[in-house]
């Protein structure tokens, strides 16, 4: 008779969580930051159709890295969850508080549940009835969600970059001025980034009710080429 | 509540209707009320619930209009002077309803939140033609409810992206959709508005001769159907009116609306009919 063998539940938690951010770090990082009309988001994506950043509901975006079949599985869940909410009750009872606790939720229970980990790691970003009452939950693989200030950084080489971009950052700058800091900090020294390298999205005031808007390559490729030199 | 998650073969898809009954909130209200109403109606006359009457859509030169006025009737009675029977569908589209307003008003925010969850969902929006069958399935679930009274008919208008032109949509109770050319008006005041179109109608109207005439219309409509609200110029409410185009929806400021109702009024008080 055979005996299973026996490995410290310390030694599965680490082994998943290596895993995990294996699988994040191989991708491309992605910034959210704070400026004088919304919320930006920014990241680094050649593909024009398989979004890394879309829209949740009226005043929420979706963010992701890592795996894509997966961050999409939690984007479709996160519309689900919104469009239900507010369809039920109200459309101003639609929080993004309450979506990023669900999804800790989740990605906690299946952190320690399942066999694989998801090696996603998703940004939940509100948009405030003033610029400094939105929000920034950063949620990671194995459920710990961070509220953020002002900015934060996902994904492959999220150190470096937010480094990079925490000398750069000042309060309520405009959206030029962020994308541009944005795109210098996700490059770095060695290497620039050109308009179609990029997705960026915006949650802004002043859209009327449904706040989000993809940032078209033509609007891009103004506010990039300049950043080069 | 939970993270709305579900395996491969279970998926709704872009499916709002479906995935509310997938997640046991049950069927949309106006869907599961039909049998509880199969009996209750026995009690319950139809004509005691609240009624929309009439709407009217027209085609211009750069778009097309949708107009409705103020009224819910029930019965006899003036139910709501100020209710509003025309909505933006999504930023393309609008949707007026004639009927019960109760299962109009559920089936029109129902029709709303499919449309950008589709969008959401899949990241592009659906073509007009997709939009109006979409509306057509939910009438045809509504037609339990229609054959016990409870009848909702909308009509449905937006700007088509592919051929670059308004369309009009009209339906009947089992979820019949019929397209139509330049003008269309349903409701209990609807032959009134469209004979007076019809009669007033040419190609090529620009947007402030097409609020122009949809506003007349109505107001025919109003002077023949005592279910159909007239300018209230005592109380300051005016129809809703609204155009869709290739910039989107916009829905006429009141204010506009209020002058245009006022000269159209002087206009019939200056050599109009006297019956």
């Amino acid at each position: 008779m055979s005996m299973p063998y026996y490995v410290a539940p310390e030694q599965v938690m680490k082994d998943r969580a290596d895993y995990a951010r294996k699988g994040i770090a191989r991708g491309r990082a992605l910034l959210g930051t704070l400026y004088d009309q919304g919320v930006l988001i920014c990241a680094e994506n050649p593909s024009r159709s398989l979004h890394k950043i879309s829209e949740i509901y009226d005043r929420i975006a979706f963010a992701g890295v890592g795996k894509y079949n997966e961050f999409d599985q939690l984007r479709v869940a996160g519309v689900r969850h919104a469009d239900t909410k507010g369809y039920a009750y109200s459309r101003h009872d639609v929080d993004a508080r309450s979506l990023a606790n669900i999804y800790a939720q989740y990605l906690g229970q299946v952190f320690t549940h399942e066999m694989k980990p998801m090696e996603v790691e998703i940004l939940v970003a509100e948009l405030g009835p003033s610029i400094s009452e939105s929000q920034l939950y950063h949620i990671l693989y194995d459920g710990t969600v961070v509220d953020e200030t002002n900015y934060c950084v996902l994904g492959g080489d999220a150190e470096a970059v937010l480094g990079r971009f925490s000398t750069l950052f000042e309060s309520s700058w405009s959206l030029e001025q962020a994308i541009k800091a944005s795109v210098k900090a996700l490059a770095g020294p060695d290497r620039g980034l050109l308009a179609n390298d990029l997705e960026v999205a915006v949650l802004s005031q002043g859209n009327g009710r449904r706040t989000f808007r993809r940032i078209s390559q033509e609007e891009l490729k103004e506010i990039v080429t300049v950043t080069k030199e | 509540m939970n993270l709305p998650i579900f395996g491969v073969s279970e998926d709704p898809g872009p499916n709002f209707f479906k995935l509310l009954g997938s997640l046991d909130h049950g069927e949309p209200s106006f869907l599961k009320a039909s049998q509880t109403l199969k009996n209750g109606l026995e009690q319950v006359q139809s004509s005691d619930v609240p009624h929309g009457t009439t709407i009217v859509a027209i085609r211009f030169d750069e778009g097309v209009l949708i107009a409705g006025d103020r009224r819910a009737t029930a019965g006899n009675i003036i139910a709501d002077r100020r209710i509003e029977k025309v909505y933006p569908a999504d930023r393309y589209s609008a949707v007026g309803f004639a009927g019960s307003a109760g299962p109009a008003m559920e089936m029109v925010k129902l029709f709303q939140v499919q449309l950008e969850h589709y969008e959401k969902v899949e990241g592009v929006t659906l073509s007009l033609e997709g939009k109006a069958n979409q509306l057509a399935q939910m009438i045809r679930a509504n037609l339990p409810m229609a054959m016990q009274g409870l009848v909702v008919v909308p009509l449905f208008v937006g700007w088509d992206k592919e051929s670059l032109k308004g369309r009009i949509f009209n339906y009947d109770v089992t979820g019949g959709r019929y397209e139509e050319v330049d003008y269309y008006a349903i409701g209990s005041g609807g032959r009134e508005a469209q004979a007076y179109v019809k009669f007033a109608y040419r190609n090529q109207l620009s947007r402030q001769e097409v609020v122009r005439l949809s506003l007349r219309s109505l107001f025919e409509a109003a002077q023949e159907d005592s279910a159909t609200g007239g300018p209230d110029f005592m109380r300051g409410i005016y129809p809703v009116v609204a155009t869709v185009d290739e910039n989107g929806y916009e829905r006429v400021s009141e204010d506009q609306v209020a002058e245009i109702s006022k000269e159209v009024v002087n206009e019939v008080a200056q050599g109009g009919p006297r019956q």
